[in-house]
């Protein structure tokens, strides 16, 4: 007897193996989302319903088409990378309904020390303030118009945006200098800080008018023979001077 | 599963049984048929066209929060200080040892004084988001593809698909991604997808006021992105991870990761 | 919310350096630790059946139709732990409709479905065959109808059926020690694939899964069998015992090498993360690692173990000796998935700090279901029994060899 046969008890497993694969079938045609794998594994849909998302913040065009002038304003002045909603917040419910919904206006001192408040962190340059020391408890907006915050005088020290490096000097050596003492300072740089810059020394012979060993300066200012100390190198190249470690 | 082999009769027959089913088997379908909607203005929009970068000038950023904030806002982020799709971190470097981090509130409400005797050799802020990576190990690991990368190089949740397994959470290597209180579904930045769609910029991008943040698309000439690429060094996060993120970094030394 | 607010200003305080804001929230808890545990467990329990099976260790016959049954109870539990944890446990049955290849996650309904399925119940089936007709004929009541319904209408118990489900059954549990080892290997790939992760990230991982598995798997048979027969005044097989408490020693010997290799090959390495890890060991993970994994986990039972089997021990003592060693290795893997799952979140991926686990009591996360899914097994492995006593075959087999 050559044909063997198919033992009894593979019979209801191999009925039941039958059922399960047509039930996962099944439930794949039926529960499978649609448009699932059109474009990858996923449901290409899903990317509709995320563009499809309200938006909150219209935009500064949007802002623009009716606040022209005040836009316009803003573009002559040092604010103009500031977008309306970066301090009115979003604003697409008003443009959606003008009359009902009004964005912020935030008046207070705080709002405008979030970027203007002194932190060193900040890039130097950029116009920082101590809130406890510049015109305490005096809204902002008093001298500062927000929308062309051109500043009410030409500042009176190069901390207003130096601030870090101006603390930093003035726990060194160097503290007793002021700032032109070493940087040529153009008018214009107060008025235009980014297109007319501060000058920085150029050649080692200003260091050496006081650190050279003929220098005409007081005693203990630390002296180095100007034409062989770390030859090749001007002086800034070894030595930081807002912070000068020449005693390390 | 991979859509580039070619069909098979088997695949064939199945795609038949799936469009000729009978209209009665959708009603019992949790997913009925939906038409397709198209967003406001951008019938004649293209995806394989596109494929979303963006910069970040470390050296401008001024540590507002002001992209945070309007991140929160613009994207119903939870209110909680423990969710962020986009935060920002403070970097202090001493002269010696490690450097000192924070990111209180996500940086939201801007930073707090340093603690006098901090000694800061150098310090800056390092926005920090989802990378966007070309090659995501969120996506990977997936188990139902619920998250994945757009045609246009976004990459998306679908928040009705999504299980919440939360192993995306582990596998992003930047803790871009966490888990929706209540919608109990992964979540993160989308480069704002909703509002590039309509032209608009991310949220983060449009409130940034002094430009750290740049948008735009990689490979296309005469951007800001362009120019923002070709002027300074370039670096991503965690590289040797090889997940090709698409937000470039400008200053980022060596202590940020 | 302001509850909610509290809480996190207060955690926050627990944090040392920095970590990412989003890190804050741990994301896998104690039911993910719970999965491991459990699954590693299954395939311990089935890898030493098949010892019994395969190799023909013919001592271990006791505890063959014991450890199917331990295996088929945990692995029935396994997966809940998993579904509690989702955040949309409805949407699971999505892993099935549309498993992303690539993910390691997907796979795990399949590999999960493949054992349970293909592996454990046919195994059981055609092992229990016999008894199943015997008993369908046998019994009165709703029961009978109950055994005939598990018999899928198959009644032919001749010698040439009993001799191919014999032969199958051999074929199965062949194919099954690769399952198993592909069921817990794969168990542990899941973590060390994140690369992200460097705690976690190690191609040894799935190696030390298994082998922690198996380890695991014994000790619970172990235990298991003492106490089971301990409840039905039976003697327990000694020469049984022995073997167990001899391969438990081997296979705690090969796994403790495995992970001492783990942990030297990291050290040696030192890469990046190295400050920060050593940190959570000597901080955050001293206790769970150092003492109840290391120490209590593996080096007590581990001594205890070799002096009980190898050294002059009465057999009162020596039993009392591999209880002990058995429960102490219960605790030491488990504090091993604890280390693995929770470890592996307690440092941020920027490794600049530590984060704590707030475990809680209560909720669908806490310890108490984690507590009730560790019995459950349990609970499910009595039923079983009842249902399909794996001693009556055994019996017989013990009084027929003097203990």
């Amino acid at each position: 007897m050559k044909v063997k046969k198919i033992p009894q008890q593979l019979i209801p497993l191999a009925f039941l193996l039958a059922l399960a694969v047509a039930a996962l079938v099944i439930m794949r045609l039926v529960l499978l989302p649609e448009t699932f794998g059109e474009y990858g594994h996923y449901r290409a849909l899903a990317v509709d319903d995320v563009a499809a998302l309200d938006i909150a913040y219209a935009g500064h065009q949007a802002c623009a088409e009716c606040h022209d002038d005040v836009y316009e304003l803003k573009q002559q002045s040092n604010h103009r990378g500031v977008a309306c909603e970066a301090c009115h917040g979003p604003a697409a419910a008003h443009i959606e309904a003008p009359d009902e919904y009004a964005p912020e206006v935030p008046r207070n001192r705080e709002h405008c020390t979030l970027c203007h408040g002194y932190n060193p962190t900040r890039p130097t340059g950029f116009p920082q303030i101590i809130p406890e020391l510049h015109n305490p408890r005096q809204p902002c907006m008093t001298c500062h118009q927000p929308h062309h915050p051109e500043l009410p005088h030409a500042p009176e020290e190069c901390a207003a945006c130096h601030r870090q490096i101006v603390n930093e000097k003035a726990v060194s050596h160097h503290a007793s200098l002021s700032c032109t003492t070493c940087h040529d300072l153009p008018a214009e740089h107060l008025v235009d800080p980014v297109m007319v810059r501060a000058l920085k020394p150029s050649t080692r012979e200003k260091c050496g008018q006081c650190h050279a060993s003929n220098a005409d300066s007081a005693p203990e200012i630390p002296r180095i023979e100007l034409a062989t100390h770390g030859e090749g190198y001007l002086c800034w190249e070894c030595h930081y001077p807002h912070q000068p470690e020449a005693n390390r | 599963m991979n859509d580039k082999k070619p069909t098979t009769p088997r695949r064939d027959f199945l795609k038949t049984c799936a469009t000729k089913i009978p209209q009665w088997l959708l009603v019992f379908s949790a997913f009925g048929p939906e038409q397709a909607r198209a967003v406001d203005g951008e019938s004649d929009y293209n995806p394989v066209e596109h494929n979303y970068a963006m910069g970040v000038d470390i050296h401008k950023c001024i540590g507002c929060g002001r992209c945070v904030d309007a991140c929160k806002k613009e994207n119903k982020v939870p209110e909680e200080p423990v969710y962020f799709r986009t935060w920002v971190e403070r970097y202090v470097v001493p002269p010696e040892g490690e450097a000192h981090v924070d990111s209180p509130n996500g940086g939201r409400d801007g930073f707090p004084e340093l603690p006098a005797d901090r000694e800061i050799f150098r310090t800056f802020f390092v926005p920090k988001l989802c990378n966007q990576c070309a090659n995501p190990p969120c996506v990977q690991v997936c188990p139902v593809g619920a998250t994945f990368v757009s045609r246009d190089g976004v990459v998306l949740v679908d928040d009705t698909y999504c299980v919440g397994c939360r192993y995306c959470i582990q596998a992003c290597p930047y803790g871009a991604r966490y888990l929706h209180p209540t919608k109990k579904v992964a979540d993160k930045c989308t480069f704002c997808y909703h509002r590039i769609r309509r032209g608009l910029l991310p949220a983060c991008v449009e409130a940034c006021p002094t430009q750290a943040r740049i948008f735009g698309e990689v490979g296309q000439q005469s951007s800001p992105l362009r120019r923002f690429l070709r002027f300074n060094d370039i670096n991503v996060l965690k590289p040797a991870l090889n997940t090709e993120p698409k937000v470039y970094y400008a200053g980022a030394s060596r202590e940020v990761r | 919310m302001e509850l909610i607010l509290g809480n996190i200003v207060n955690d926050l305080s627990k944090i040392t350096g920095y970590i990412y804001p989003n890190e804050f929230e741990l994301h896998w808890g104690i039911l993910v630790v719970v999965y491991p545990y459990l699954t590693g467990l299954v395939a311990g329990a089935f890898i030493l059946a098949s010892l019994e099976r395969v190799f023909d260790v013919s001592s271990l016959q006791p505890v063959y139709r014991l450890s199917l049954l331990t295996a088929l109870a945990f692995l029935l539990v396994a997966p809940l732990p998993l579904l509690a944890h989702l955040g949309h446990p409805l949407r699971s049955y999505q892993m099935f409709l549309t498993p992303h290849t690539k993910s390691a996650m997907a796979m795990f309904g399949f590999v999960y479905a493949w054992y349970l399925m293909v592996v454990l119940l046919l195994e059981i089936w055609f092992d229990y065959r016999k008894s199943i007709v015997v008993w369908s004929n046998e019994k009165r009541g709703v029961t009978r109808y109950f055994y005939k319904f598990l018999t899928l209408g198959t009644t032919d118990i001749s010698d040439r059926a009993l001799r191919f489900d014999d032969k199958i059954g051999r074929i199965i549990t062949i194919i099954g020690i690769p399952s198993a080892f592909l069921l817990h290997g794969y168990v542990g790939f899941i973590f060390g694939s994140v690369k992200a992760n460097p705690w976690w990230s190690s191609v040894l991982m799935p190696i030390v899964f298994l082998f922690s598995a198996i380890v695991s798997g014994i000790a619970l048979v172990i235990m298991i069998y003492m106490v089971t027969t301990m409840f039905r005044w039976k003697r327990l097989s000694m020469p049984c015992l022995n073997k167990l408490a001899e391969l438990l020693f081997y296979a705690i010997i090969v796994d403790f090498s495995l992970e001492l290799l783990d942990f030297v090959q990291r050290l040696y390495e030192a890469e990046e993360s190295i400050t920060i890890l050593s940190q959570m060991i000597s901080s955050r993970l001293f206790i769970s690692l150092i003492i109840s994994q290391i120490i209590l986990g593996t080096l007590v039972p581990t001594i205890s173990l070799a002096w009980a089997r190898f050294g002059r021990v009465p057999d009162e003592m020596r039993r009392l000796m591999y209880f002990i060693a058995a429960l102490l290795i219960q605790v030491g893997i488990f504090s091993t998935r604890w280390n693995v799952v929770i470890g592996g979140q307690l440092f941020s991926k920027s490794l600049r700090g530590l984060t704590v686990y707030k475990l809680e009591l209560f909720g669908l996360e806490g310890a108490l279901t984690a507590g009730l899914l560790l019995i459950l097994p349990f609970l499910v492995l009595f039923v079983l029994t009842r249902v399909l006593p794996p001693w009556s075959a055994v019996e017989s087999h013990v009084s027929e060899s003097p203990v």
